[in-house]
């Protein structure tokens, strides 16, 4: 039989072999054996072995040459599955874990690492299939920081001050759906939109006339530099006394932050058009603003759409910190300083998967927009 | 052949140059009033190294349907000479007139078409689109533009690629595709600076074929700088020799080739007596210090 070599599954193996060495996978196992008439209920009782099986199954199988799908869905299942009882089997007992819990643990991680890899080197011929393991890897990389996050918070015993498991911050998400969504209409739908509209829209219209007059562009570059250097957490306590608690002080504090890179960058981004290109729209005769919306304005776009992406993360930051200093008792920000003095880290943890949600939504639809506008761009339709 | 040999216009150019390979009448000679007239041209610009002058003392006298040459050196100003006549440039001293006007009201007139030396296609447009530029910014009805479009692009061969982007095709399509724009919108003069110097020799030679072909059938008149004696040998019916330090003309040879010109004339001894003396002329004014 012909062997395929790859070092996860091997160390995988010998990360079990070391496993066996060990008498019991908790403390509450070891209880048991030492008094074998008490009723205890024993963690990973019959489970253990299977979970050693699985992973050495999965682990020699993928040894074997088998085709790149069979040998990626074994070894998911073979890691999924022995993560899942490892996981399961903890419950009851948390920070009991001994020594082969976390080996095994490893050795799943190790299978699903060379699951990811093989995935990652297949080059399926069908567009959808493509689609679907670009989706499919990453995720894959997602699961496996929260499995990793639950099994060692939840099998050392990590108090749940310090580091809640991810279970629990997804169990206080779901039932507290309604504050959540009150939060993040406050600071995302009301803040953050107004801001970041109205930022990059002055920042925008600023340097087209920063550019079209040139007293702007050497008054407005350094006092632009220079406000973009003042430190977000100076400014925003002074924009809330002066425009008060709600969500325009907030707003404010956005537009202190985006305003700055949007103008800076399109400035950039109406040079960016060549000479040979400019002088051929002087043989035409055209005029400024003929010049400026069918050349500098495209040429400019690559320019004008990383602002907006620096400025869609730069914008949740500055509305969040901007509610740590007043806000009516609603907000992103007012939740998590709160909540944060109350001990609640789960709901501080579920208020960042919102944001971290919401941010990446933001991001990829900017992005989405970006590809469609600078198709022609060389990073966008490669070479 | 020495300065004082300069043109000083058109009518004046046929009795003046007095070679053994010009018989006055072989070159069917259009009339009419010259579209670009300089006299005593010169430019300097200044640099941190001090004055360059780019242009000394040009005497030229274009006549309406010629299709001259200009060849030289780098720096000899033959494209500065071009930039000038499109209002790219301005001139420090002397005068000249496109079309009878300065060159800044020929341009605003859009007199002219000018072809680059590298396509400048913008990329963000199709091909059909980035001919219809110039007619968009010009006012012209979107009819009329697109009957525009198709008869241009079917002059420079490129019916069907209307569609594509200037990324998607080859370097001589491209610079096919910028030749159309120029044309779109009926200039009566074209400028063209070394448009097939980044082009391998091959495409080059198929091209400069179908500019005479596109020449011939448009009338036009096309000022052509190029750094290749084949090419201007080929395309002219004027060459200006020009030199540098400072940028002058040093020779303005007639040519005695026929309208009519397969690419196989260019081994015809007529033809290479023609490219003999262009060489002389550049060998001439080139000075190797």
């Amino acid at each position: 039989m012909r062997l395929r070599f790859a070092w996860q599954p091997v160390l995988a193996l010998a990360l079990l072999i070391l496993a066996s060495f060990f008498p019991s996978m908790t403390m509450g196992a070891l209880d048991a054996e030492a008094n074998p008439t008490a009723t205890v209920q024993v963690p990973f009782d019959g489970t253990s072995t299977l979970i050693s099986l699985l992973l050495a199954a999965g682990a020699i199988l993928s040894l074997v040459r088998l085709p790149k799908t069979a040998e990626a869905l074994i070894l998911l299942v073979a890691s999924f599955g022995a993560a899942w009882m490892l996981v399961s089997g903890i419950s009851g007992a948390e920070g009991s874990a001994l020594a082969p819990f976390f080996l095994k643990l490893a050795a799943s991680w190790f299978l699903a690492w060379r699951a990811a890899s093989v995935l990652s080197n297949l080059s399926p011929i069908s567009a959808s299939a493509r689609t679907l393991l670009r989706l499919l890897v990453p995720a894959l990389f997602g699961a496996w920081v929260l499995i990793l996050w639950e099994a060692i918070v939840r099998g050392a015993g990590v108090p749940f001050i310090l580091l809640p498991p991810p279970s629990a911050i997804g169990l206080r998400l779901v039932s507290s759906v309604p504050t959540l969504w009150a939060d993040v209409n406050q600071t995302i739908f009301k803040s953050v939109i107004a801001g970041y509209v109205a930022g990059c829209g002055l920042g925008f219209g600023a340097a087209v006339l920063a550019d079209r007059y040139g007293f702007l562009r050497r008054g407005l570059l350094p006092i632009g530099n220079m406000v973009s250097a003042l430190p977000i957490i100076g400014v925003a306590p002074i924009l809330v006394n002066l425009l008060g608690f709600d969500w325009q002080s907030k707003a404010a504090v956005v537009i202190v932050m985006t305003f700055f890179p949007m103008l800076v960058n399109t400035i950039a981004g109406l040079s960016a058009s060549g000479h040979m290109e400019r002088d051929l729209m002087r043989t035409y005769a055209s005029n400024y603003w003929q010049t400026l919306l069918k050349l500098r304005l495209p040429a400019a776009m690559p320019f004008i759409f990383n602002a907006l992406k620096i400025n869609s993360t730069l914008a949740l930051i500055g509305a969040i910190v901007a509610e740590f200093f007043g806000t009516p008792v609603v907000g992103m920000g007012f939740r998590i300083s709160t909540e944060v003095g109350r001990m609640n880290i789960d709901m501080v943890w579920a208020e960042i998967a919102v944001a971290a949600l919401v941010g990446s939504l933001f991001y990829g639809g900017l992005a989405l927009a970006e590809r469609a506008v600078t198709f022609w761009h060389p990073s966008v339709r490669g070479g | 052949m020495d300065r004082s040999l300069k043109l000083l216009s058109f009518s004046a150019a046929m009795n003046v140059i007095a070679s053994p390979l010009k018989p006055a009448d072989v070159v069917p000679r259009p009339s009419g009033a010259s579209v670009v007239e300089a006299r005593g041209l010169g430019l300097t610009f200044k640099t941190n190294d001090g004055p360059v002058q780019a242009l000394t003392d040009v005497n030229l006298s274009i006549g309406k349907g010629e299709f001259v040459s200009f060849i030289g050196p780098s720096g000899c100003g033959k494209t500065t000479f071009l930039r000038v006549i499109a209002d790219l440039e301005r001139p420090t001293a002397g005068t000249i007139h496109v079309n009878g006007m300065t060159p800044e009201q020929a341009r605003e007139a859009r007199a002219y078409g000018y072809v680059f030396q590298a396509a400048a296609l913008y990329p963000w447009r199709t091909i059909e689109h980035n001919v219809a530029l110039p007619l968009e910014i010009m006012g012209i009805g979107k009819a009329e533009r697109e009957e525009r479009i198709k008869r241009t692009l079917a002059l420079v061969n490129l019916s069907g690629f209307e569609k594509k982007f200037p990324w998607q095709l080859s370097g001589g399509m491209q610079q096919r595709a910028s030749i159309a724009r120029a044309l779109a919108f009926d200039a009566d003069l074209l400028l063209m600076d070394e448009p097939f110097g980044a082009l391998d020799e091959i495409v080059r030679d198929h091209l400069n074929e179908q500019l005479l072909q596109l020449w011939a059938r448009t009338n036009k008149t096309i000022c052509f700088v190029t750094h290749s004696i084949p090419e201007a040998v080929y395309l002219s019916t004027r060459i200006v020799v020009m030199s540098p330090r400072p940028g002058r003309v040093t020779d303005v040879i007639e040519s005695t080739l026929p309208h009519e010109r397969p690419l196989d004339i260019r081994e015809t001894p007529e033809f290479l007596a023609i490219a003999h003396r262009v060489r002389e002329g550049l060998r001439a004014g080139h000075s190797y210090d």
